[in-house]
């Protein structure tokens, strides 16, 4: 079984509100003193990927399109002792959209000889535009099943759960396939052992340009383009309900709630 | 003119909620530009479908009718889409990210070499040129997007734009499309939908949600939340801690994680409101925080606030909640 998963380096997600701000020039937010982690959708997909290595033996591939920066998701990676680490990036290469992403990665896993196996986190916890898997399944021409919860492998297919509105589904889906991975109880993130993070350090991350991977350069265009970013207005401030006696406390947030027309 | 076909799906001769939601979008987007509205159908069985998608404001329905297209199968239903959008000539494709939409929008994207902006909130025009408008970052801030593209694929956040008044007298044309799908061209089979444990008001659709985090303690604590919230008309929810402790199921959380949802009323209770929490409840009217650490980030979230122990206070909303809905 040869899998590959595509991880992504994003802000802390949980960085408080008051921390976070915008580069109103460059319209992206300030890093700041906040830390950059693995997606959280991605741990998700990197221990599905795990887990499915020990139960069917192969190969993991860990795959980022990004600067040095993201290298800090495949150490990660190396830590839970993926076999192969690869950063694709060109210097040149800026807002990439979902199409240009999607295709760098096509190229990537056709590079590496195909997978049968390739995860996505379901959406990105920072932009959350939840594109690039499927779009990867689109340019690779496998099969796609997204937010998938778990997948297990039968003969020549794989069967996964994915997440419905309204409930679990279980579906079979042909092989080679790319799943996009949602969080679910079975694909919590593992923590990698001490002696793995220190191997991890000095294990080798493959780089690869643009030529490596023979990236179509018409497909760099993008094909939406962010025009703002701001942080939106809060919608005005708490009005806190005074008073130190319950039954009073209660009944004065009920008729705040029937003045509002919510009860 | 600006060419829009939005998606819907019949089941039991009935439009989806998220169908109307596309079509009160699409009518959104046609007060900003020079627009028409087609919609594609899809479903085993159509019936007067059509009629209640015209009286929704389409102005043209095409009508994908086929027994393999009964539940969602993403490579049929993609062809169909896909034929739709020729034969409409649409250079707008809007449809709700559901559990569909999410799947069908990106890969129609790329066929379609279309643009895509999901998860779309508000929108906006300048200069005639669309500006859409999407959270990001999990709530914390806002990015606006424009199309570079001939096409765009966009989904927009569910419960987010209401379905259109229906209105009588409307016309509009039906076609059917000729459809020659091929089962072959499959590449997932649906085996079985497993029906989760909850009952009940599901928490998307919930108008009245009461939640609570970690500071409840215990699954009896969310006993409690469970009266308070059905007197309300409303449904239980859980913060990812709550979830996570095992004390409500993961399928009630509510969160960038969990559930993303958007009632009416949103009532936290020993909920701190952390971003990825916060994220989940952006659409939410009116949100009430109760909780006893007055520098809880959900205080700044929330419209009415009670600094309190939860403990104290839940009996007595509980005991008049109950007075007012007999009364």
């Amino acid at each position: 079984m040869k899998i590959v998963v595509c991880l992504k380096q994003t802000l802390d997600p949980e960085m408080a509100p008051s921390e976070f701000k915008i580069d109103s020039a460059t319209k992206r937010p300030v890093q700041g003193n906040t830390k950059l982690v693995v997606d959280s959708y991605a741990e998700n997909g990197l221990e599905l990927a795990v887990q499915l290595r020990e139960r069917y033996g192969g190969s993991i591939t860990a795959l980022v399109v990004g600067d040095k920066s993201a290298e800090g998701a495949l150490r990660r990676a190396l830590a839970l002792t993926v076999d192969y680490a690869v950063r694709v990036w060109e210097d040149s290469w800026s807002d990439l959209d979902a199409h240009t992403v999607a295709h760098i990665l096509a190229c990537s896993v056709t590079k590496i000889g195909g997978a049968d196996i390739v995860l996505c986190g379901r959406q990105a916890a920072d932009i959350e535009r939840g594109l690039v898997g499927s779009m990867l399944a689109e340019e690779l021409e496998y099969a796609c099943a997204s937010l998938v919860a778990t997948a297990t492998v039968h003969d020549n297919s794989l069967q996964v759960l994915r997440e419905g509105d309204t409930a679990m589904i279980r579906l079979e889906c042909k092989l080679p396939a790319v799943l996009t991975v949602t969080s679910h109880e079975t694909s919590i993130p593992r923590l990698p052992k001490v002696k793995d993070t220190m191997l991890a350090m000095r294990k080798p991350i493959e780089l690869l340009g643009a030529a490596d991977v023979a990236v179509n350069s018409d497909r760099l265009a993008p094909r939406v383009e962010l025009v703002d970013l701001y942080i939106p207005a809060t919608g005005g401030e708490c009005e806190l309900v005074e008073g130190e006696e319950p039954a009073a406390q209660a009944t004065d947030l009920l008729q705040r709630l029937r003045e509002r027309k919510v009860i | 003119m600006l060419s829009i076909l939005t998606v819907a799906v019949a089941k039991d001769g009935a439009i989806n909620k998220a169908g109307l939601e596309a079509l009160g979008a699409a009518s959104r987007v046609r007060e900003l530009v020079c627009a028409k509205i087609s919609t594609v159908v899809l479903g085993a069985d159509v019936a007067e479908a059509s009629d209640q998608l015209i009286a929704s404001g389409t102005g043209t329905v095409f009508v994908a009718e086929d027994p393999q297209l009964a539940e969602y199968q993403a490579e049929l239903y993609l062809q169909c889409v896909a034929a739709a959008v020729r034969q409409a000539e649409a250079t707008l494709v809007l449809l709700v990210a559901d559990d569909l939409g999410r799947d069908l929008a990106p890969r129609l994207a790329h066929r379609l070499d279309a643009g895509s902006v999901t998860e779309i909130t508000e929108m906006g025009a300048d200069n005639g040129q669309l500006r859409w408008v999407r959270p990001v970052y999990g709530g914390k801030a806002h990015a606006v997007l424009v199309g570079r593209s001939a096409v765009l694929v966009n989904t927009l956040r569910p419960r987010t734009f209401a379905p259109p008044a229906l209105q009588e007298g409307q016309q509009g044309a039906v076609h059917r499309l000729a459809l020659a799908l091929d089962p072959a061209t499959a590449a997932t089979r649906l085996l079985e939908k497993l029906q989760e444990a909850t009952v009940g008001i599901r928490l998307e659709d919930a108008r009245v949600i009461v939640a609570g985090g970690r500071g409840i303690g215990g699954a009896e604590g969310f006993a409690e939340l469970k009266k308070l919230a059905e007197l309300l008309g409303g449904t239980v929810g859980a913060s990812r801690a709550a979830a996570d402790a095992g004390w409500m199921p993961v399928s009630v959380q509510v969160g960038q994680t969990g559930k993303m949802v958007a009632p009416d009323l949103y009532v936290a209770v020993g909920i701190s409101g952390a971003s990825q929490h916060l994220a989940g409840i952006s659409n939410a009217k009116t949100v009430v925080a109760i909780n006893n650490d007055p520098d809880a980030p959900i205080f700044r979230r929330a419209d009415v606030g009670i600094v309190v122990d939860w403990r104290s206070v839940l009996p007595h909303l509980t005991e008049q909640a109950r007075e007012l809905v007999s009364r």
